[in-house]
């Protein structure tokens, strides 16, 4: 025989416990972390579209002074659909990242690690919050820029930064799902396109739901992005107010992301087969 | 050299087994009962051209894929019952270009360590030993996008051994690699072997990559194992010189044949990665 001494066995390698879990999907949004790091322009060609929401779009419905937005000034009203909205569009995108990963073999060797696939899962969900984050910086900067009535307590950050990770947690899990059912590319951009405007449009992002036909209203209140907007603009406006209550909106979104993330981790095998 | 005898076989148990291991996509059998064992410490050649279900094998046997029938052991653990067991035991190297090349040597290791639960402590010393034994050490903080082939390659097997498995699937390990960084994985993968006595299954379209590397091999053929031994056994079976009549011998056609446009195109794309 060549070789008398023993394989060094792997033993230590035992995940059991929620440390484990944790540190590992905190792994994979630290590779992703790490790359923006090396590589920040997309951050930056980010930041085109909510300024463009917000400076023109907003200034121009703003003069209408015909959408009931209650006591808020329009552009106080729609600032927290524009920062769900970028949100969105980043994440609803995200699917093509793993299919990306996947044609290139990064993805295989995750799935072929002893990470439970909901860490990879969460790990990748967290690292579009990440990117999601730096919309709200955007969105917070502007809003200092053209006056927009935000608050600025320690509380409401937290409170904003943190429904912006969970909404971006949402919707690129229900891209990620998209991803490992369609498996490609071009597929993916298609549906990423189908889907973007129903979801922005079917919500309180930019109009309020009174405003909507009743057809309208049941769709919104089924998409989970109204519950995003809901939030993000009790927390993130002066004056603002939520119309389903914060502890719905929280619950809403938390079940949606649980169901979301279970279905994920079903599916992720299936993307490499 | 290693000799597989019977009184091995019953001595030790097998680091790896195909037990009519199988995978059919829908009309298309990939993989057709397919049965082998590879005792620890071997380098084990699966070979064939593209599309003779090798890449699909590694996939069952790494748990990336169901079979779907028959199956498998590595280490004692069976792929389908107890495929997170078999997912700690095994280190894996991808056809496709593996490592990622927006991240530093140093960091594509350090993500991996956090992924298989390498204590804190000895995190920076497991990387810069892998490191060193590729011989990648005094790239460590380079961006791997600016790595040749050769590197990548190399930094992905380091990847692979990251977390000391008994057992490692090399899929392609030279695939779209000149001769001088052909030849350096296979100085690596040979002392992965000696050094750590560490199994080894690869696979490979490259006939001499099989004589030059492995001590048992097997050929694939349309998703069936044709022939199983040491080369010389059969290349003296065959009555031959090469290997590469030794395959068509057994199988009736040139490895150069064969395999599907995917199949192409994937190859290619791998080729001009790594190139």
């Amino acid at each position: 025989m060549p070789h008398e001494h023993a394989v060094p066995h792997a033993t230590w390698v035992r995940s059991c416990c929620l440390t484990d879990f944790v540190r590992q999907s905190l792994a994979v949004a630290e590779a992703d972390v790490r790359k923006l790091r090396h590589d920040p322009t997309e951050l930056i060609t980010r930041a085109v579209q909510p300024t463009l929401w917000l400076l023109v779009f907003g200034q121009v419905m703003g003069r209408l002074r015909e959408v009931p937005t209650g006591s808020l000034s329009y552009r106080d009203f729609m600032a927290p659909g524009i920062l769900a909205q970028s949100v969105l569009f980043i994440s609803i995108f995200y699917g093509i990242s793993i299919i990306w990963e996947r044609d290139m073999g990064i993805l295989q060797k995750f799935i072929a690690s002893p990470a439970p696939r909901v860490a990879l899962v969460l790990g990748k969900a967290l690292s579009a919050g990440v990117r999601g984050l730096t919309q709200a910086v955007i969105v917070y900067f502007l809003a200092v820029v053209i006056g927009i009535n935000a608050r600025f307590g320690l509380l409401n950050i937290v409170g904003v930064l943190f429904s912006t990770i969970l909404g971006a947690a949402i919707f690129s899990t229900f891209s990620m799902i998209v991803a490992c059912l369609v498996k490609t590319r071009e597929r993916m951009m298609g549906i990423g396109q189908v889907l973007t405007m129903p979801l922005f449009f079917a919500s309180n992002a930019i109009y309020p739901l009174a405003l909507m036909p009743a057809w309208l209203q049941v769709i919104a209140k089924i998409n989970p992005l109204s519950y995003q907007v809901d939030l993000l603009r009790a927390l993130m406006i002066e004056g603002g107010q939520s119309a389903f209550g914060i502890g719905v909106d929280l619950a809403v979104q938390l079940a949606v992301l649980v169901v979301l993330v279970g279905l994920a981790a079903r599916l992720y095998p299936r993307i490499v087969a | 050299m290693y000799m597989n005898t019977a009184a091995d076989e019953h001595a030790v148990r097998p680091a790896l087994e195909a037990v009519h291991l199988t995978r059919r996509f829908g009309s298309f059998t990939a993989v057709d009962a397919i049965s082998f064992s590879v005792l620890p410490g071997t380098i084990f050649g699966l070979l064939g051209p593209n599309g003779a279900g090798k890449s699909t094998t590694i996939k069952m046997l790494t748990t990336l894929l169901l079979p779907t029938a028959g199956t498998g052991r590595v280490n004692g653990f069976d792929i389908v019952r107890q495929s997170v067991d078999v997912r700690r035991v095994i280190g894996y190297v991808p056809q496709m270009l593996s490592a990622d090349g927006n991240l530093t040597a140093l960091e594509n290791l350090l993500i991996f360590a956090k992924l298989y639960g390498i204590p804190r402590a000895e995190r920076r010393e497991r990387i810069m030993e892998v490191l060193a034994f590729m011989g990648l050490a005094d790239v460590a903080g380079v961006l791997v996008r600016k790595f040749s082939g050769g590197m990548i390659r190399r930094l992905e097997i380091a990847q692979s051994m990251l977390h000391r498995p008994p057992v490692l699937f090399l899929d392609e390990p030279t695939v779209g690699l000149d001769p001088v960084a052909r030849r350096s994985v296979w100085e690596h993968i040979f002392r992965l072997r000696t050094e750590f006595g560490t199994t080894i299954l690869l696979t490979t379209h490259y006939m001499e990559e099989a004589e030059e590397l492995c001590q048992q091999v097997a050929i694939m053929h349309h998703g069936r194992v044709v022939t199983l031994g040491a080369p010389a056994d059969l290349k003296g079976v065959a009555g031959v010189a090469t290997l590469d009549e030794a395959f068509a011998h057994f199988t009736g056609s040139s490895i150069q044949e064969g395999g599907t446009y995917r199949d192409a195109a994937r190859a290619r794309r791998t080729a001009r990665h790594l190139g």
